[in-house]
Order: structure tokens, then sequence, then C-alpha cells
């Protein structure tokens, strides 16, 4: 076999014959509901596909087969993937029917989904899987017609010679493609060649999810599937001491009750293995309400778990980490005293451009501010839940993840089944944000099934996921800048940190725009579990940072926009210190198109506006939130957005994640909150823990990519970050006071305004 | 154990369960109709939204035993071809983000055009604010409502 890329020669570029359980990854994709449904679509389907690759098989009538790597989760991967395949390979995107990959390391690269790097890390690896198909697909019709494969055009789905007037669709080469020789190297296109990517397609899901067919595992049924709850401690720092199993015995439809243990003694855990409660008992029976029924009645005895601790295998090839848990019933109250304790505390220094110390001495004016935030529950719109088989020695796992090759491991040793015998699919998540890259339901639905050996679906009620941790940590950051008696900044000192983590990021802006700046961090730890959440530690520090740079423009008496280019003007030109990790240029770029899209002079009257720009996962984004007071309610009355992510692949579908970006942005900094009492979260449901709702959403939100030609980076987070300082930055325009803290809703309410 | 007879998308079902479970369940596990589906279980979020006797309502909080002799309509039964005019808007506007709450928001949205076939914004807000929608897609949404009410 020829070489292209050794990676990808091995992963991608096995032929389907080669592969032992070939068969496998196929039979599966009915899970999905991926089947057709339509007669025409039957008609449609091929008699015979032949592969390609891994992501592409071609059948012979020119139907084309495209599977989409990564989980989804709502980012629309899904349909974006599979258009950066067909652009390479040229084909008619109207003939593309798009699969959902199941999780097959031997056959795909990095199934993961977070960080916001679906698109930035498989834009290569999808581009070059297209561009080698098309060029198999050449070569064979050039041997068939006997020409140079130079000769040969391609263009949607056709393959022409013009010499000799020859002209096929790729069906009838595919048979014989996908006998070619991989070939040694591959052209990719030109950008400005692109014609699928770049042009909004619809999400391939969509008649799908409006009729409500069977996307997700909570969705999944199979005979003789039996239906599990799970009990899990009412608080962190607890853990199970006993349970009666004769409390629930007699009730309808109840088949056992036994705890279930997701760790062995010596298992050594990986960086997404976080659960908050290693011990729970389960419950099965033979519906989803006999169980939930059955969960109230059982009866449990608890108590305080000791102090432990493990090791934890470091992420991305980053060392391990000891790991201690706490015991101890914790407080929201006693967090935010000892969050205050930092404030005058010193903090871990982790980055000192000159003398900021020195700085602050000769000062003639000290500002200082001190921003707050809460733990945050993901909230998924779908609770978590699994489904899985296990049998024997063989088992299938169908749920949602984001991160199918970290929960392999855990599974293996958690059941004692060789990895080669588990068999994980990949449902459509009914959200993300983080949550399921914490993939520990899968274990416990996995045991559940073991135990009963019988298929299982497990599911959380709301109060279950709401309750069973992987938070947004708590967070708090005091900004203090130095002034001279011209109001000229002299220096900047941030010192930010948090329960359990510190959100500081010390190579972000505004390091490197600054003679003098301290970076300073700290942590307390706690008992209470943690895990990425949308943008995570930036979801924080931008709303902190953009709110101090709005206070210190209006101090300096200069135009926010323009302060912030300012900063960025001298990032660019003369950067202090090493390894700044932004792009001035492009950074001030989405100020400068934001300034421009939302007439920033010039607002509407009775509009209040603020500005925020934040980088993060590699992309660009400045905000311009417009509030306005209508009877005692503060209303946002538009968003602006402009966005730096590179090549924008699916326009509208970009979008619409913006928008979506924008809408948690403004809940979250509104309502987002979990407090603790005695280790109990102290809101279990959407009745008490307040979600953004239509209401409040923005009346409109405009967003605007800034034209590039540069790869797609990150776009699901970027959104995010900035938008909690544009909405304080506006609403402190609108009633003249700033909001340190977050949620911003009590404080709104106590300047007798209703939200 | 009870028996009930239900009339679900205008097809008659039978079905044998405990009296006071929710129809959300009935529809989800005994009936395989898993368009509808669960969120919060407290009526807080609008994902179980189906029609009864043509008025929307949160089937989570709907005991089987209440919903013998209405006519239920979930989202699998709003349409035989997948072509109401709320789920050609929300193809239009392609709406979902993961999708898990657009059953029960498209229910909603097809109730309030029934009764009300030209609603003003405020309309919408209203009656759209019952179902939450996690990945934020609420602005589609209101387009999407406003889209079908003019191709109803
Ligand atoms: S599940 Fe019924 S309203 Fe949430
Ligand atoms: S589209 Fe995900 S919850 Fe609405």
């Amino acid at each position: 076999m020829a070489t292209l890329d050794k990676k990808l020669d091995r992963r991608s570029f096995l032929k389907v014959s080669a592969l032992a359980g070939g068969g496998m990854v196929l039979s599966f994709s009915w899970l999905a509901g991926c089947k057709p449904i339509t007669e025409e679509e039957l008609l449609a389907m091929p008699k015979e596909w032949f592969e390609l690759n891994s992501y592409i098989k071609i059948g012979e009538n020119g139907a084309v087969t495209l599977f989409s790597p990564n989980p989804e989760f709502g980012s629309n991967v899904k349909t974006s993937m599979p258009m950066i395949l067909a652009e390479e390979l040229d084909t008619d995107w109207k003939k593309v029917i798009v699969e959902q990959a199941d999780f097959y390391p031997e056959r795909f690269d990095r199934q993961f989904t977070g960080g916001s790097q679906g698109i930035r890390q498989g834009w290569k690896p999808l581009r070059t899987a297209g561009a080698t198909a098309r060029a198999m697909l050449v070569a064979a019709a050039a041997k068939t017609w006997n020409v140079s494969p130079t000769e040969i055009t391609t263009s949607a789905g056709v393959l022409e010679h013009k010499g000799s007037g020859k002209k096929a669709h790729y069906g009838e080469m595919a048979s014989l493609a996908a006998t070619m020789e991989l070939p040694e190297q591959v052209t990719l296109k030109e950008t400005k060649d692109f014609k699928i990517v770049g042009s909004s397609k619809k999400n391939v899901d969509a008649q799908k999810i409006v009729t409500g067919k069977p996307l997700f595992s909570i969705d999944h049924k199979v005979e003789g599937m039996k239906y599990a709850a799970i009990v899990h401690p009412p608080a962190f720092g607890m853990k199970l001491k006993s349970f009666d199993k004769s409390s629930i015995a007699g009730m309808s439809g109840i088949v056992d009750v036994f705890p279930i243990r997701l760790f062995k003694e010596d298992y050594e855990r990986n960086f997404f293995d976080t659960t908050t409660f290693p011990e729970i008992l389960a419950i099965v029976g033979n519906s989803t309400w006999e169980v939930m029924q059955a969960k109230k009645n059982l009866a449990v005895e608890w108590e305080n778990a000791s102090e432990s601790s493990f090791e934890v295998g470091g992420f991305g090839g980053r060392p391990n980490t000891k790991v201690t848990v706490l015991s101890g019933l914790e407080n929201t109250n006693r967090h935010k005293e000892q969050m205050k304790e930092f404030i005058t505390k010193p903090g871990n220094v982790v980055r000192r451009d000159g003398d900021p110390e020195g700085m602050f001495k000769k000062a003639a004016k000290i500002i200082e501010k001190t921003y707050s935030a809460p733990f945050l529950a993901h909230n998924t719109m779908e609770p978590m839940n699994c489904f899985a088989d296990v049998k024997g020695d063989k088992a299938v796992i169908y749920g949602p993840t984001q991160a199918p090759e970290m929960i392999m491991g855990t599974l293996v040793q958690a059941l004692g089944i060789p990895k080669e015998n588990i068999q994980i699919n990949l449902a459509r998540m009914g959200g993300g944000f983080g949550r399921r890259a914490y993939s520990h339901h899968m274990t416990e639905a996995a045991l559940i099934s073991q135990k009963i050996q019988a298929p299982v679906k497990m599911v959380y009620t709301r109060e279950d996921d709401m309750t069973a941790g992987v938070y947004r940590p708590t967070y708090s950051a005091t900004y203090r800048a130095a002034l001279d008696e011209n109001n000229n900044l002299l220096a900047l000192h941030v010192k930010a940190g948090g329960i359990p983590e510190s959100p500081i990021h010390a190579n972000r802006f505004p390091a490197g725009a600054l003679d003098n700046y301290l970076a300073e961090s700290w942590d307390i730890p706690s008992n209470i579990t943690i895990g990425a959440f949308r943008a995570p530690r930036s979801n924080f520090i931008a709303g902190a940072e953009q709110s101090f740079l709005d206070e210190l423009a209006e101090v300096m008496d200069k135009d926010p926009i323009e302060f912030r280019l300012e900063l960025l003007k001298r990032a660019e030109i003369n950067p202090v210190g090493e390894n700044n990790d932004y792009d001035a240029k492009r950074y001030a770029g989405v100020l400068e198109l934001v300034r421009e899209k939302s007439n920033w002079n010039t607002p509407a009257t009775g509009v209040h506006r603020g500005v925020s720009a934040y980088f993060c996962h590699n992309s660009y984004v400045a905000e311009v939130v417009d509030t306005k007071i209508v009877d005692s309610k503060p209303v946002v009355e538009k968003v602006y957005a402009a966005v730096d992510c590179g090549i924008v692949v699916n326009p509208d579908a970009a979008t619409n994640m913006g928008e979506g970006a924008i809408v948690d942005g403004i809940g979250n900094a509104f309502f987002g909150e979990l407090a603790f009492e005695n280790g109990v979260p102290t809101k279990t449901n959407f009745d008490k823990y307040r979600m953004i709702r239509q209401k409040e959403t923005p009346k409109s939100i405009e967003i605007h990519f800034v034209d590039s030609k540069e790869d797609p980076t990150g776009l699901g987070e970027p959104f995010f970050p900035p938008v909690f300082a544009a909405l304080a930055n506006s609403l402190y325009k609108a009633t003249g006071k700033r909001y340190y803290e977050q949620p911003f809703a009590p404080q709104l309410e106590m300047q007798n305004l209703k939200m | 154990m009870a028996t009930f007879n239900l009339t679900i998308n205008g097809t008659s079902q039978q079905v044998d369960v405990d009296p006071s479970t929710p129809m959300l369940w009935v529809l989800r596990d005994h009936l395989d109709l898993v368009g509808t589906k669960f969120g919060c279980g407290i009526a807080q979020c609008g994902a179980c939204t189906i029609h009864m006797n043509g008025n929307a309502v949160r089937s989570c909080q709907l005991p089987v035993s209440a919903a013998e002799g209405a006519s239920i309509t979930t989202i699998e039964g709003l349409s035989e071809q997948g072509d109401h005019p709320v789920q050609k808007a929300w193809m239009e506007h392609d709406v979902p983000q993961c999708g898990y709450c657009q059953a029960g928001q498209i229910m909603t949205a097809a109730a309030l055009l029934q009764q009300n076939p030209n609603p003003s914004d405020e309309d919408i807000e209203n009656a759209m604010n019952g179902n939450i929608c996690r990945c934020g897609t609420y602005t589609r949404i209101k387009a999407a409502v406003k889209t079908a009410s003019q191709n109803l």
C-alpha cells in the first residue's frame, strides 16, 4: 500500500475487507435511526456499496454515503464534517447520505466532541479523505478510458474527459476505484474553488427531528429490555451505608435493586473519569415510571464519606495528578468567605511583566474590583441516560458521549471484558456543553446490564441529573489597575481563583499589551465535582476582565472599543513578554467589525449598549449588547457579534450556534446559579433552577463572520464567554450600577426591576 | 394495573398500566412513540408537550386515566408526511441544534397557531415561554412560528 501519511494510512484508509469486524460498524447504523424512510429514498439506494475509505462509500448508482466521525451534540458536526468530505470528493451534496459513525478508533481519528476542535482538527483529515477518494475515482476513469488522469476533471459527482468527450458518474467507476492503489499524494482544492464549504446546508437530521424519530439513546428500545433508575447520595461528601430491599419489594414492575461500583480498587482513573458518586444504587424494572416510583420509596441510609485520594491520568500527555476528595458537607456561604480571603492573600504568580508592584506603589489612583460567579449545572435537555446490553463477555453500549475513547478503558476495567468485545455506538446527544465528556453513565448502564445479563436502558431523573455534580466551578477574580495623576494606565494586576480550580489564562490578553502586568492564581479544594462547561474558565474570566476594562475605560475617559484597540495595537506592534497566545490583529479585527456593524457611535434611542471581546478556542469574538428598560424590565433588544474563526464551513449552522451561545450566556448571566447547603444542591429541577426562556431572549441577534481564508477554528464555545461582560456593561449604562456578581437577576430585582 | 382505551394519532390503542402512569411514559415505553420527550417530569420544560383535544398539554402531568376518551396527538401524528406548516417552517429556519426540545416546541407552536393563526410577537413569547431550549434556539423558534402562521 502506498504511503500517504502514516497516521491516515493506518487509520482512515483501511479497506473494509481487511477489517475483521468490518461489518459490525455498519450494522449498527439502524440504531441511530439513519435508515432511509421514504420510498423515494429506498429506490435511490444502490444495490452495492463500494468503500473507498473509512469515511466514504459510493453505490453503483452514484449514491454517496459519508460517515460523520464525531459524536453530535447539537453543534451540527453531523452536517458540517460530511460537507468537508463532499467538497474534496467533489460530489453532489443532494446525493449524499450521512451516517453517524460508531466508535471505531481503527477507522477514525479523534472521535471527540469538545474544546470546539471538531472542525479545526477534522479539517485536514476530512479534506484528505475526500480528495483521496476523488483521486481514486479519477484513476479508475483514466484506466477505463485509457487516458491520463491529469486530463480528467470532476464536478458534482461526474468524471469527464474533455478530449474524448467521455463522461461517467462516480457510481460507474466506484467498483474499480475501490481497488485502486492509494495515491501517494493528493492535491487539495484551492479555497476559492469551494462549492459546498462556505454555503449553508440544512441539518441532515432536520426531518427526523421535526417528526419525532428516535435519534437519542433515551429513545432506544430492544426486545426484552429492562428499565433502570439510579439512586445516588443526597449530598456531596456522603456515601451509601445500607439499603432495604424489602422497602420496594412487591412494588409493581420491580425486578431488582442492587449497588454498583464504578471503579475497581487498582484502576487508575483518566481525566474524564470524574464521577461524584462511585457507588450508587440501581433499581431495575419493567418500565421507566415503575422504577421512578420505586426510587421514591426505597429506604436507604447514607453516611458521611471519609477523605479519599487517587491518581488521575493527565489529559493530552500531561502528568498524572493526585486528586483528594475532602470529607465534609460544604456550604456556599462558607465558599464565599473562603474566596474573599484570597483577595488579600498572595496567590501563585503565573505571569509578571515589568515592575507591577513598583507601579502600584507610585500610582496616583488604584481601582480595584472583585467579580464572582457561582457553580453552574449543565442541565442538558436530555437527562443522562444510556442503553447497554452486556451478556457474557460481550457488551454493546449505546449512549450520549462526547468522549467515547475516554470511557473505553473505564468500561474494560469495570466489566472485565476486553475492549475488542465492547462496542460503543454514538447516539445523538440532547445537548452536551461539556457534561457528556464524563461518561460515567455508560459505565453505570453497562454494570447494571451485566448484573442482570439483559439489555437495559438507564435514565436519570432531572433531579438525579442536576444533583449528580460535574459542575462549572465557582470563581472569583480581583482586578486592580494603577493609574497616574493623568489617568494613564501604569499597571494591571489580576488575582483569580476558584473552587476547586482557577480560571486564569496567564498568557491571554491583556497580557502582552501592558508594560507592567501581574497575574496570580489560587484554588481551594472541595469535594464538589467539576468538569468542562462550554468554554471552561474563559466563561468566567472573560466576564470579569471585560467588565473591568469597561470600568477602566470610563475612568480614563476613553471609548471602550477605542481603549481595547489601543491596548491591542500595543500588543501587535511591540508585544510585552513571551508566549502571548493570541493574534492581536485578528483580535482588533473583530472589535472593528462589531463597531461597524452595530453603528457603535450611533445607537438607537433609548438603547443602552455594552461591548466585550474575547479570544478562546483559537477564535476571536466581539459582541455588542443593546438593552432597554421597558416597564421596569430589562430587555435585551439586540446582540451584534463579530467572529473570526477562519473559513466558515456551514454559515447558517454556524450562525445558529452563535445565537445559541449568546442566549446561553445571557441566561447564565441573569439566572445561572447552583448553591449548596450541607453538601446538598439547593436546586434540583427547573422550577428552582431558572433557565433562560423565550421571553428573556434577545429580540434579535446579528452574527457577522470575518471573511477569512484561514483554516477553520473553534466555534461552539468562543461566542459564549464575551456575552457576560457585554450584558453587564450594557446594564450598567441602563441602570447606573455595575454588576460584579453573577447571577445578575437578584441584584436587578433589588433595584426594583422585574426579572 | 388497569386497561385503558386511548385514541392516539387517530388510532385506538389499549394499554395495561398503573392508572397513575403519566401519558409521557405510556407513549414512550408502552406505545413506542418516543418523539415526545422527557425533560423535567414536573411541567417546567415543555419537552413532553402533546395535544389533547387540540390543546397543548404536558404529558408528564397527564395520568393515563385522564386521557381516556380524549383525542391525543403526538409529534408523530402532527402530520402524515412531516409537512405540517410548523414542521416545514422549522426546517426552513433550520431551527434545531441538539433537537431534543424541538418536538415539544413544535407541538406548543402548532396548538398556538390552531387557536391564534396570527399571533403577535408577544403572543408567541407568552405561548412558547413554557418550553425550554437549552441550546438557545429561541430566536429561530420565534421566526419559524411567524413563517408557519403565514403558511397555514
Ligand atoms: S417533561 Fe413534562 S414539562 Fe418537562
Ligand atoms: S435544540 Fe437542544 S434543547 Fe432545544
